[in-house]
């Protein structure tokens, strides 16, 4: 048997509060006997009574709180005592969660053990510092914002690193970590892909595209657009891979970006060699040797990234709907318009979109333009104005500033759409219509009176205009995809099956005679 | 295993700050979310954003927390406790019989509000330091008067917190770290000097406490050797439904029960002694200024830390609010414009008849109790306007702003959480939540006083000084 007595001056606890700490004492393992309580002439009595009165407790008075632990053997003495000071700190961990209101990150994270992670998209003037409270607090950070500069971002990026936690963005609005979509994200099945992504819309079409022929997704991370930059040196994405290449459920691995910066590129490409699994390097208008060369499995379309991530994943080809091209539908529509009729004008909401139907147009035609364009000769003079082939970002700053994204609000595309409509030398308008966690709830339905109106019009007029409308979304996401799909198809819209095939339909369509394939 | 690639086998739990739309989604999918309440820091003003990452940067932010850690430990460990009695110009350093010391930072007589003034007219009378009111103004403006704030004296001053020479002061002793702090007694009614009433009533009844209450205490103390632990009582109080600002009900039941027995033993007159029990009878406010030198004296202990961010004074002046803290030792103070209190108001007057934001009183909340200990007296939200889960929540929010829950002294209906305890400066700038007091209300003419009580906050401007000063300094 072996004893030990703690005597706390002037501590007050209530009775009732210390009847019910006894109780919970008196269950600690190894515990024989416990008493907690103030020093009163009636607790001092029955300590005398069960015969554990030793001279402290003599000395101890009503203001003190007494802790008596009893123990069977000595070795048991001191962590049963640190098990009744436990109880004593009590740390209202019983309160219940749902009515707690945290108002900053370091509270939040005190006050919930378990979180793990932060969504941040606040204003980019105060986002910075938000994320680096979340990543001193070891939260993974996916950072919305924009408007965040390079300095900033490899900051965070750094300390991110330094500390082994994801940093995804600045303006990074797509992830699906652990099955569960973040901000704007699609409802794939669970499988065996991992993403890396520097571009939202593309990480979006890929993890759909992959879904449409049958596989899965393990993670998708999302970067940000500037990763790849110089500055920010691809940190993101290097430690991306590098996680989807130790991750057990992980077979495959796709990387989607914008072509990287030189420097950044080789970095890239090295880690690929390092890597013990398949990569699928999907990187718009990027290049095949270097790729091929470092033992990555080059993509040139979204289409074929995803394709080719499932059949390396062992889905089986022969059950795979490849949704090639309605070639007929192609010839019919070339049929229908006029000679004048001969330039694309492409209307996006996501980035990625945008650049695959762009980069697809660019290989055919040398005058096409764009307020995403890299060569400034072809970046429009007004954004407002189309010239010739035009294809045209909404989520890009110009549009944005001070706006919430197309995807949220759709009225300046919509009111694009009709200025383009009315243009005798337009042939093939082509939008994309997004889906899932983060989307409007009727994408499609909103841009609907305007299709029908824009299709009158050109009727009146004796023109054929020809709309092609990509929805990106799968069978499991909110809205239903083939409700919109079917109010598109009802509207006399052609339907693409993926962003690739929206943007090789409208380049094919107005191809005139020498430039057929 | 990495923390990303534990991430990947590990459940989603999302702190969402923002748009809350992206919580409903993250939950929609069965993980879990938890949205902000959040502000933009510094209400988003980019020298207070710049201010506050100056002082986050690693080695500075380390010194910080250090220092906050030392101030807190001193303010939970700090056991005050009532030693005795005695007047001002006796006890109180720096006290002169021309010395009036007043609530809040310093200030000019001509700059005083209408209370103040009138408290201060009041105190020079009964001094005998002028023959009436009108020559008392005269005396006030003749520069011959030292006026000085209570807080640079170790005393505090409920409302006007007007204190002169002979009145007479509790002594509480820090037996943990041996300062001592004073504050006058209590005059219990509505219409009295601290409300800013000066009346011959006001002026005879602070003669009594001179002359028959003041030394009854005083003695009794005297054959009490070893002085009443007020942070036990506090505790104790705290429990029985008082939050020991506005509702002194349980604290005055168990410090007339301690003094007691003393009293019965001195020799005054048993109608005098019957007249101390009436007079303590009348008001439970009895014992709301010994809450406030309790928590004075432990708040002293942790002023003047190099590097803490820990408030240790917030006072009003009825013009200026004004907020010390720890790292800046001595009297510096930070202020900004006294607030409005708003909350219900005796019958005849109405919210534009009150005076702003006046008193020492709100050491209590700078300690944790009154504001911030809402939560256990369900009793007076009507009081101060609220619901009792509005008492509740204030007693939570109020952990956001805050260093450490002192476990001395604890909440039952929160689950025994200690009170919130250190308020944190950059916590106050980051959340945007301000210290929430709750306190009375006093005309804003002279001669009047107490007209209801309710609910106020610091102006977040004290706080911003502040934390640009220290940034500039330490950084």
């Amino acid at each position: 048997m072996s004893i030990k007595v703690v005597i706390k001056r002037n501590t007050y606890f209530d009775s009732v509060s210390l009847m019910s700490l006894s109780t919970k004492a008196n269950q600690i393992e190894g515990v024989e006997q416990a008493i907690i309580g103030m020093g009163t002439e009636m607790n001092k009595g029955v300590i005398r009574n069960v015969g554990l009165m030793t001279p402290e407790v003599e000395e101890a008075t009503a203001g003190d709180l007494m802790i008596i632990v009893k123990t069977t053997s000595a070795d048991q003495t001191e962590s049963a005592y640190l098990a009744v000071e436990e109880l004593l700190t009590n740390k209202n961990k019983a309160q219940a969660k749902s009515d707690i209101k945290y108002a900053t990150i370091d509270s939040a994270a005190q006050g919930i053990p378990d979180a793990n992670f932060a969504v941040i998209s606040v204003n980019g003037a105060f986002a910075v510092r938000e994320a680096r409270k979340a990543l001193e607090n070891d939260l993974h950070v996916m950072l919305f914002s924009d408007n965040v500069s390079v300095e900033d971002e490899v900051e965070l990026k750094t300390l991110a690193h330094e500390k082994g936690l994801l940093m995804m963005g600045p303006d990074c609005g797509t992830a699906i970590i652990g099955n569960t979509g973040l901000c704007f994200a699609n409802a794939v099945r669970k499988g065996n892909i991992g993403i890396v992504a520097a571009s939202g819309t593309g990480s979006q079409e890929v993890s759909v595209r992959i879904h449409d022929f049958g596989g899965g997704i393990t993670q998708l991370i999302g970067t940000g657009g500037r990763d790849l930059s110089k500055e920010v040196g691809g940190i993101m994405m290097l430690d991306g891979i590098k996680a989807l290449d130790a991750d057990e459920a992980t077979k495959v691995i796709v990387l989607v970006s914008k072509p990287p910066e030189a420097s950044v590129e080789k970095k890239v490409l090295a880690q690929i060699k390092e890597c013990s699994k398949p990569v699928v390097v999907y990187f718009i208008g990027g290049n095949e040797e270097a790729v091929v060369a470092a033992g990555g499995q080059f993509a040139k379309t979204s289409k074929e990234a995803a394709l080719k991530a499932v059949l390396l994943a062992g889905i089986d080809e022969a059950g795979i709907n490849k949704r090639a091209l309605n070639i007929p539908l192609v010839e019919e529509v070339r049929a229908k318009l006029a000679p004048e009729q001969k330039y694309i004008r492409g209307l996006f909401c996501g980035g990625t979109l945008c650049d695959e139907s762009m980069y697809l147009a660019m290989e055919k035609f040398d005058n096409v333009y764009s307020n995403i364009q890299k060569n400034p000769d072809f970046l429009l003079k007004d954004i407002n104005v189309s010239q010739e082939h035009t294809f045209i970002d909404f989520g890009d700053d110009d549009f944005t500033n001070g706006k919430p994204h197309p995807m949220i609000d759709p009225s300046s595309r919509i009111d694009r759409f009709l200025q383009e409509a009315k243009d005798p030398s337009v042939g093939v308008i082509v939008m994309d219509f997004v889906l899932g966690f983060g989307s409007h709830e009727d994408p499609v339905g909103v841009m609907l009176p305007a299709m029908i109106e824009a299709k009158q019009l050109a009727e009146k007029e004796g023109r054929h205009l020809e709309i092609i409308g990509y929805v990106l979304g799968t069978d499991l996401d909110t809205p239903n995809i083939d409700e919109q799909v079917k109010k598109l198809i009802d509207a006399g819209v052609t339907h693409a099956s993926s962003s690739t095939n929206a943007g090789l339909l409208a380049r094919e369509m107005v191809l005139k005679g020498e430039n057929h394939e | 295993m990495s923390k990303i690639n534990e991430l990947f086998t590990s459940k989603i739990n999302v702190i969402n700050v923002g748009i809350e739309l992206f919580k409903d989604d993250i939950l929609a999918q069965n993980a879990s979310a938890t949205h902000l309440e959040w502000s933009p820091p510094g209400g988003g003003k980019p020298e207070i954003i710049a201010a506050l990452n100056r002082i986050d940067k690693a080695e500075l932010a380390e010194k910080i927390e250090a220092a906050n850690r030392l101030a807190v430990e001193k303010i939970v460990n700090s056991q005050p406790v009532l030693i005795g009695f005695d007047q001002a110009i006796n006890v109180v350093p720096g006290m002169t019989k021309k010395t009036i010391l007043h609530a809040g930072p310093p200030i000019t007589w001509e700059n005083m509000n209408g209370p103040m003034q009138g408290a201060v007219m009041g105190a020079l009378v009964f001094e005998g330091l002028a023959k009436d009111l009108e020559e008392a103004a005269e005396v006030a403006a003749s520069g011959e008067i030292t006026f000085s704030p209570c807080h640079e004296h170790n005393a505090v001053g409920s409302m006007a917190g007007v204190t002169s020479a002979s009145m007479f002061m509790h002594i509480v002793e820090n037996k943990t770290y041996g300062n001592i702090a004073y504050t006058n007694l209590s005059e219990q009614m509505a219409k009295i000097l601290r409300m800013g009433a000066n009346d011959d009533s006001v002026v005879e009844r602070l003669i009594w406490m001179r002359d028959v209450l003041g030394p009854i205490l005083r003695d009794a103390m005297k054959l009490n050797q070893d002085g009443i632990d007020l942070r036990l009582m506090l505790a104790q109080a705290l429990h029985m439904g008082d939050e020991c600002h506005n509702r002194n009900n349980a604290g005055t039941s168990l410090l007339i029960q301690a003094l007691t027995p003393y009293i019965l033993e001195t020799d005054y007159p048993v109608e005098q002694k019957r007249a101390v029990f009436d007079f303590v009878a009348s008001s439970d406010y009895f014992s709301g200024p010994t809450w406030m030198a309790c928590c004075k004296c432990a708040l002293d202990a942790a002023h003047g830390i190099e590097y803490s961010t820990v408030v240790t004074t917030m006072a009003r002046n009825g013009v200026e609010f004004g907020v010390r803290i720890s790292g800046m030792a001595g009297n510096t103070w930070f202020t900004g414009p006294a607030q409005k209190v708003i909350g219900p108001m005796f019958a005849g007057y109405k919210p534009e008849d009150s005076g702003l934001d006046i008193g020492d009183s709100a050491i209590t909340e700078t300690y944790g109790i009154g504001g911030f200990a809402m939560a256990t007296a369900p009793a007076i939200v009507a009081l101060v306007g609220g619901t009792v889960d509005e008492a509740i929540g204030y007693s939570r929010k109020m952990k956001e702003i805050t260093t450490t829950e002192n476990q001395n002294i604890t909440i039952p209906l929160l689950n025994f959480m200690g009170i919130p305890t250190g308020i944190d400066i950059r916590k106050v700038i980051q959340s945007g939540i301000l210290p929430i007091i709750n306190t009375a209300i006093a005309h804003k003419e002279a001669g009047i006083g107490m007209i209801g009580a309710g609910i106020t906050n610091p102006p977040m401007e004290a706080f911003e000084k502040a934390l640009i000063t220290i940034s500039e300094k330490w950084a």
